[in-house]
């Protein structure tokens, strides 16, 4: 018996597959044609207005309200594609309540900003409905520019350049195009494989091709691309996963949750993944946020999710924080992860330290500890920027700043026809920013080709 | 608590609202539903001579703004189009069951002597307490010489007018199309003609939207379709203009007034009694929410009358009429601009956008250490309100009045007038 009981839980299947359906379904469904039009009609149609201004990329978003409040939801969507390629999936992983519909005036006025992101995803999901691709190629340059990294900030710079008349091959690492859209955001915001219908829309425009399975520093180099492009981007993310420094890091049950919702957003039947019963989520932001609410849908009975800080410090937002309180996700501040603790090689607890704020405003222990239960933890303190391979001959190939590549202002590196953006450049790691710096540099890129 | 009962050339009502004659009061047993829900009286649905008309579907036309459902409505319904014998009998059986209710009858017969003095006598029997000439109709009863065919022509409004007084010992109450030139004139032809009262206004022509898929105006009768008669919250600015017009004509000589055109709420019909009106009648509310809308229509208009120290209605009747006044007679010294309240701005742009591109460039759009704030250029501003009217946060700005020091003084004064240079001359 005692055998048994030592041994963790961790188990296949532990719902109903249409509890699956259920738990995974879109959690904000599209709006339907009545509501959307009064939630338009809510909008004022601004001057200067403040929602653009917090849009990372620039979208006219009076205007496209406007069009859906008039049924022109077709130019709504235009509209709003031609500032944001990726407006599809922004509508729907934008953490709006920092940006456009925290700008929004009725703010000031009522506390309940209209709702823009739920108006732009009415939109050009009826776009998308259509299999219309709404923008062509301006007269082809006969340049060619390649694209590493074919997540949102890589096809946002590819279809701009395509759209402006260049050629373009993006080398994607993985399996699939999309990037985090397609492995890290969580399912319940992304269902029925939306990343990748979102991919094949965009790639109407004509001109780019992909090529998966494609690593840089495996299977091509940056001089190689160099040589053989008119211009070179860089769109490839974080590849690393910062690690805990956690004693008990390795024993089994101990995870990354980008792996893990990388597995989860591949897989056909959710009944097949793993899932403890206690789980401990470490870390404060989105991923953390997310890989806490879907281990808790696909049945885990007690999830902590515990963070070193405040909830004002927490990368996710608010409304993120919520989510998962309404998920059933407890969260615990004010700790951090001191060691795992296992039997067998297995994770079964998690020891925490309680933090605090010294004098100096620097986080500092208690020296008091608690230790939670554990089946399962996944650490999700971060990713990191793998510079290794940009790296030639022991020296980096273009100037790093914080430990990811340096840029200037239109997405330019150290390194003569090459520019970067997206999460593997300085800048907030947001999906809407990745899009932003794709098309800044794409532009950049034509003024350079054009000369 | 206010009194509400009116008493209108004699047909005494326990409130000032009546059902306009529609389809809401076509039978006993809508109107019967309005006596129990509250409603001072009725005007019964136009009644014509036997046989019936006939009505089309679809009837009914509407256009909504921003979501808002029946801002203005249009039917091209025609009048009764039930036997005259059954409307009669249950005309007079809801007054008998009913007495501190008005009941009016609103008729339409073509225009001989003899049709007007045929359908009176019957109308009598049925113990109504007054007629409404039907004068406005302007759709389908129009081609066939009768409602707005006739309130168009002065001459026959009077000779009708006066038929029913010659007639019938019942109140006369004619109703007036607005689709005419000036109000005044069928207004005066019905006083020159006897008529106890005027009611105003009747529906405007119009045609409330085109189909784009069908080609067709709304509403479409297989394919086709014809201007209607207007009507709803939308209409109710021209029918308080006309009602007004009436009220300060000298030759009207104070003929009461039914007030008719957008009645929704206590507040619009206040509006129409400050106007003059005596009562007033309701009819597209009504068909949007059913008849239990007076009853707010009757408290709130009591709450108010209570908080303005009025105890009945005519105690604020007409008080607005003196203030109606031509262009020609306002204050051109009279000076006010725009402030903004900087603590209520949500920052919008609305107001600057506005005057800047459509009107006098006076509200500048600035940032402070980065904030967007909008300020009124004093000496730009020309007073005209439009910023105000498109601000969406109510008393955010408001309009100052500045003191010039210039004395009262109209445009017939002014010597800017170059009439009045010329008469100095």
């Amino acid at each position: 018996m005692s055998e048994i009981d030592i041994r963790p839980d961790i188990a296949t299947g532990r719902l109903k597959a249409e509890q699956y359906t259920e738990n995974f379904d879109d959690l904000v469904p599209v709006l339907d044609r009545k509501t959307a039009l009064v939630e338009a009609n809510r909008c004022y149609f601004c001057y200067d207005a403040p929602c653009i201004e917090a849009c990372p990329t620039g979208i006219d978003i009076p205007g496209f309200i406007k069009k859906i409040a008039t049924d022109n939801v077709r130019g709504s969507a235009v509209r709003i594609l031609e500032a944001n390629i990726f407006g599809g999936a922004c509508a729907r992983v934008c953490p709006t309540e920092i940006l456009c519909e925290q700008a929004c005036v009725r703010n000031a006025q009522e506390n309940k900003p209209v709702t823009i992101g739920r108006l732009q995803r009415y939109a050009t999901d009826h776009l998308m409905a259509t299999g219309e691709h709404p923008f062509t190629r301006a007269p082809l340059t006969g340049r060619k520019v390649a694209v590493v990294g074919a997540g949102p900030a890589g096809l946002s710079c590819a279809h701009r350049l395509a759209m402006l008349g260049h050629d373009v091959v993006v080398f994607e690492a993985k399996a699939h195009p999309g990037g985090l859209n397609e492995y890290g955001v969580a399912e319940y915001k992304m269902p029925d494989h939306f990343a990748r219908a979102e991919v094949d829309f965009l790639l109407k425009i004509g001109g780019i091709e992909i090529r998966t399975g494609q690593a840089l520093g495996r299977d091509i180099t940056l001089s190689g691309l160099r040589r053989d492009y008119d211009a070179v981007f860089l769109g490839m993310g974080l590849a690393g996963v910062k690690a805990l420094e956690a004693e008990g890091e390795e024993l089994a049950g101990v995870m990354n949750a980008v792996d893990y919702i990388a597995d989860l957003r591949q897989a056909d039947d959710f009944g097949r993944l793993p899932v403890g019963r206690k789980v401990v989520v470490i870390g404060g932001g989105n991923t953390a946020i997310d890989i806490a609410i879907q281990i808790r849908r696909l049945g885990a009975e007690d999830v902590t999710l515990v963070y070193r800080r405040g909830p004002s410090e927490m990368g996710a937002t608010h409304h993120e924080q919520e989510l998962a309180q309404v998920n059933g996700v407890r969260i615990k501040h004010w700790a951090r992860p001191v060691k795992l603790t296992g039997q067998g090689g297995a994770v079964r607890e998690a020891v925490f330290e309680y933090t605090q704020l010294d004098a100096d405003g620097r986080l500092i222990g208690t020296g008091d500890h608690f230790a939670v239960p554990a089946d399962m933890v996944f650490k999700a303190i971060g990713q990191s920027f793998v510079p290794d391979p940009l790296r030639q001959d022991g020296r980096d190939l273009l100037e790093l700043k914080g430990a990811k590549i340096a840029v200037d202002a239109e997405g330019k590196t150290s390194l003569d026809k090459v520019w970067a953006g997206g999460d593997c450049t300085p800048g907030q790691d947001l999906t809407v920013a990745a899009v932003q710096d794709g098309k800044i540099a794409a532009l950049a890129i034509d003024r350079a080709l054009r000369g | 608590m206010a009194d509400l009962s009116t008493n209108f050339i004699g047909i005494k009502s326990p409130n000032p609202y009546w059902l306009a004659s529609a389809p809401p009061t076509d039978k006993a047993y809508n109107v019967v539903r309005a006596f129990k829900a509250g409603w001072g009286g009725v005007v019964w649905k136009t009644l014509g001579e036997d046989p019936p008309v006939v009505n089309v579907s679809s009837r009914y036309g509407a256009i909504g703004y921003k979501g808002n459902r029946v801002a203005g409505f249009n039917n091209i319904e025609l009048i009764s189009d039930r036997p005259l014998e059954v409307n009669l009998q249950e005309i007079k059986q809801v007054k008998r069951d009913w007495p501190d209710r008005a009941m009016i009858v609103s008729l339409m017969v073509p225009c001989t002597e003899d049709s007007w003095k045929n359908i009176l006598k019957r109308i009598e029997d049925t113990e109504a307490d007054g007629i409404e000439l039907n004068f406005g109709c302007p759709h389908g009863m129009s081609e066939r010489g009768m409602g707005a065919a006739v309130g168009q022509v002065p001459e026959y409004v009077e000779m009708v007018a006066r038929w029913c007084k010659q007639y019938s010992r019942m109140p006369v109450i004619v109703k007036l199309t607005p689709n005419i030139t000036n109000i005044l004139s069928s207004a005066r032809a019905a006083v020159r003609g006897g008529a106890d009262a005027v009611s105003l206004i009747n529906t405007i022509n119009s045609i409330t939207s085109v189909n784009l898929d069908l080609m067709a105006p709304e509403p479409t009768v297989d394919g086709k379709g014809t201007h209607g008669g207007y009507c709803g919250p939308a209409v109710k600015p021209i029918a308080l203009h006309m009602v007004a017009e009436i009220a300060r004509d000298p030759e009207c000589k104070n003929i009461p007034i039914s007030g008719i055109g957008g009645v929704e709420t206590w507040r619009d019909a206040a509006e129409f009694m400050a106007l003059g009106a005596g009562t007033v009648q309701v009819c597209t509310a009504a068909m949007h929410y059913g008849f239990t809308i007076v009853d707010d229509m009757n408290d709130g208009l009591a709450n108010w009358m209570d908080s303005k120290g009025y105890r009945r209605i005519e105690d604020f009747r007409a008080r607005a009429v003196p203030n109606v006044t031509d262009w020609q007679h306002l204050n051109i010294n009279y000076q006010i601009v725009a402030q903004i309240d900087q603590d209520r701005c949500i920052k919008c742009g609305l107001c600057h956008i506005a005057c800047e591109d459509t009107s006098h460039q006076a509200i500048s759009a600035l940032r402070v250490d980065g904030a967007r704030r909008y300020e009124v250029v004093d000496e730009e501003c020309v007073g005209c309100n439009l910023c105000l009217h498109v601000c969406p946060v109510e008393n955010c700005i408001t309009m100052k009045e500045i003191d010039n020091g210039k004395p009262f003084l109209t445009w017939k004064d002014d010597p800017r007038n170059p009439m009045n240079q010329k008469a100095a001359e």
